[in-house]
């Protein structure tokens, strides 16, 4: 499965500037891509379009060579995923029925639950970390242990594509890991994910590809060696930073104080 | 729904339906109830059949009906103090029909019919009122677009009815105090006839409801046509409350009180909530009905009196808790 942007303009009523001009994306089976970038620069804005629920004023975006605005929401979320940055429910459901909300698009408005629904989401849960809380209000949980429903709910629409946006920004390091390890996980067993992140350093370790957008544009994109270069990053982020490498390879930004400018050799 | 819950609910329903069949002007005992259900003979049978059975049949119905209305829109504005009454529906619903009755052309087809187009105009105008800034539906400014809209109708229906001839003003004046003192089969059939598909509708849309509370961004990710969901709980909705106020007046805060408390037992999932509702609804009102009928005796209270005696202070704890 493939999901193919190219040439994307979107431009909000009443904005002088665009979100989005001339940005593209392939993204396909077994891949995972890291969208980093400043705020305001137009990360939403490519996932919003990405997943359909904004069309963009011009460019395309192809879901297995079909529009992706003609695709029915239910055949949509039988092969895609997405969790959005926030969402606030107006009832507070159990973990497990929450979870069980994923497999919408596999039910009928009758039907029971069948054994394939069950299973797909009691092993959402198991890989969320979330058996020890399947019976806990949804009101009752951290921001981090929602964060984790929400994953959960994602998995048990057994997606072939996954689409996140900040999934770890309310995570402690465990829990931020452990999400990324599970996604890459998947990804190596064939899903395709695109991930907006701010972290960068994650984003390098466990992403094939990066795309840096800055204002609405594509600063830079490739591996994360070709992304994350000194230069790049400091026009980007107008803050001045030193690219290291971790053992693996692996580039690791570092920004520097104000004493450190400029940087130490 | 677990099983001990469904028998209980069920055992309610049936229960309440006893009383209000041996409640009234002329007192049944269980015995008496007994009789009529198992002969057709008995001086008693006449009373039941022809006037306790539709009146509390109706009134179940009609509770079942506000209360089912009452859990859907509260999932689709994702806020539990929604109902019909105080979203502006039943207002609506009541301003079309005095304009039927008042005009003249009152007959038992036209006063639904024009209860509904009252009724789906006003969650119109209520909806478009609590936009803010475009897009964002903001509760508290729902409720307020509701009372401004149902405080509209109001102020419309006492216009026609100070304008229209004195018969008229009658039949209208009777028809709006509400309640099922002029129940009978034909107006039962006429109801179900009305409120079966939208109910169908609604309870086939209990997954849908799910999500819409989740809000439409998740809820569409997850797979759900949220236009189409919204039209469907929108016209049912409208549709349900049409009926209940064409056949028995503007009844509040059934929708309000029963979601409200069966919520707090089953949790919110509306695949057994729904149904719960429907069965706690229908016994709520044919017991405020009872109740309507047996306080101030020989005289009859209007039954959305009773309703809301019971609802207003749950709304007046529930508008507190929501907004701290």
């Amino acid at each position: 499965m493939s999901l193919v942007a190219s040439d994307l303009v979107v431009r909000y009523p009443g904005l002088p500037v665009p979100a989005l001009e001339n940005v593209g994306l392939r993204l396909d089976d077994g891949k995972l891509i890291a969208v980093v970038g400043p705020n305001g620069s137009g990360k939403s804005s490519l996932l919003r379009v990405l997943t359909g629920v904004v069309a963009p004023m011009s460019g395309t975006v192809m879901l297995d060579d079909r529009g992706i605005g003609r695709w029915r929401p239910d055949a949509l979320a039988r092969v895609m995923a997405v969790v959005t940055q926030r969402e606030e429910p107006a009832f507070s459901l159990r973990v497990d029925e929450a979870v069980m909300l994923g497999r919408y698009a596999h039910l009928g408005p009758f039907s029971a639950p069948s054994i394939d629904d069950l299973a797909a989401v009691r092993s959402a849960i198991t890989r969320c970390d979330l058996e020890p809380m399947v019976e806990r209000r949804i009101d009752a949980l951290s921001g981090g242990e929602w964060q984790r429903v929400r994953l959960a709910r994602a998995l048990a629409q057994e997606p072939r594509l996954l689409i996140l946006d900040e999934p770890t920004s309310a995570l402690d390091v465990r829990h931020e890991m452990q999400i990324f390890e599970l996604i890459r996980g998947l990804v190596d067993r064939g899903l395709g994910a695109v991930v907006v992140t701010h972290h960068l350093n994650l984003a390098a370790r466990f992403a094939d590809q990066m795309l840096l957008l800055a204002n609405g544009r594509l600063a830079a994109s490739g591996t994360p060696s070709e992304v994350l270069r000194t230069e790049t990053l400091r026009e980007v982020f107008e803050w001045p930073v030193a690219v290291t490498a971790w053992t693996d390879g692996a580039p690791q930004v570092v920004p520097l104080r104000t004493g450190e400018f400029p940087p130490p050799a | 729904m677990k099983s001990r819950h469904r028998l209980i609910l069920i055992g309610v329903a049936l229960l309440s339906l006893a009383i209000g069949i041996m409640v009234g002007p002329v007192s049944l005992s269980p015995g008496e109830l007994w009789d009529a259900i198992k002969s057709s003979g008995g001086e008693a049978s006449p009373i039941i059949r022809q006037i306790r059975v539709p009146r509390v049949l109706l009134a179940f119905l009609v509770g079942g009906g506000l209360a089912v209305s009452g859990a859907a829109l509260q999932a689709l504005i994702r806020n539990p103090l929604a109902d019909p009454y105080l979203l502006g529906l039943s207002g609506g619903a009541g301003l079309g029909a005095v304009i039927a009755i008042a005009a003249g052309f009152g007959g038992s087809w036209t006063i639904p019919l024009m209860a509904f187009a009252g009724a789906m105009l006003a969650l119109a105008l209520v909806y478009r009122l609590s936009l803010v800034q475009g897009k964002r539906l903001d509760p508290r400014v729902l409720i307020l677009a509701g009372v401004i809209v149902s405080a509209f109708t109001g102020a419309l229906m006492s216009a026609i009815m100070a304008l229209s001839d004195a018969s008229a003003l009658r039949n209208a004046f009777l028809w709006l105090l509400g309640g099922f003192s002029g129940a009978s089969w034909p107006t039962l059939g006429f109801f179900v006839l009305y409120a079966f598909i939208p109910l169908v509708l609604l309870m086939a849309s209990a997954r849908a409801l799910d999500l819409l509370a989740l809000g439409d961004e998740s809820a569409r990710h997850l797979g759900l046509d949220v236009g189409k969901a919204r039209l469907i709980v929108y016209l049912s909705t409208g549709l349900l409350t049409a009926a209940a106020v064409a056949t028995c007046g503007i009844i509040g805060f059934v929708g309000l009180v029963v979601p409200h408390a069966a919520r707090r037992l089953l949790g919110p999932l509306h695949r057994p909530l729904l149904p719960a509702v429907f069965l706690a609804g229908g016994a709520f009102l044919v017991l405020a009905d009872a109740l309507a009928r047996t306080a101030a005796r020989p005289l009859e209270l209007p039954v959305g009196v009773v309703t809301a005696v019971i609802g207003v202070p749950l709304f007046a704890l529930l508008l507190r808790r929501t907004l701290t």
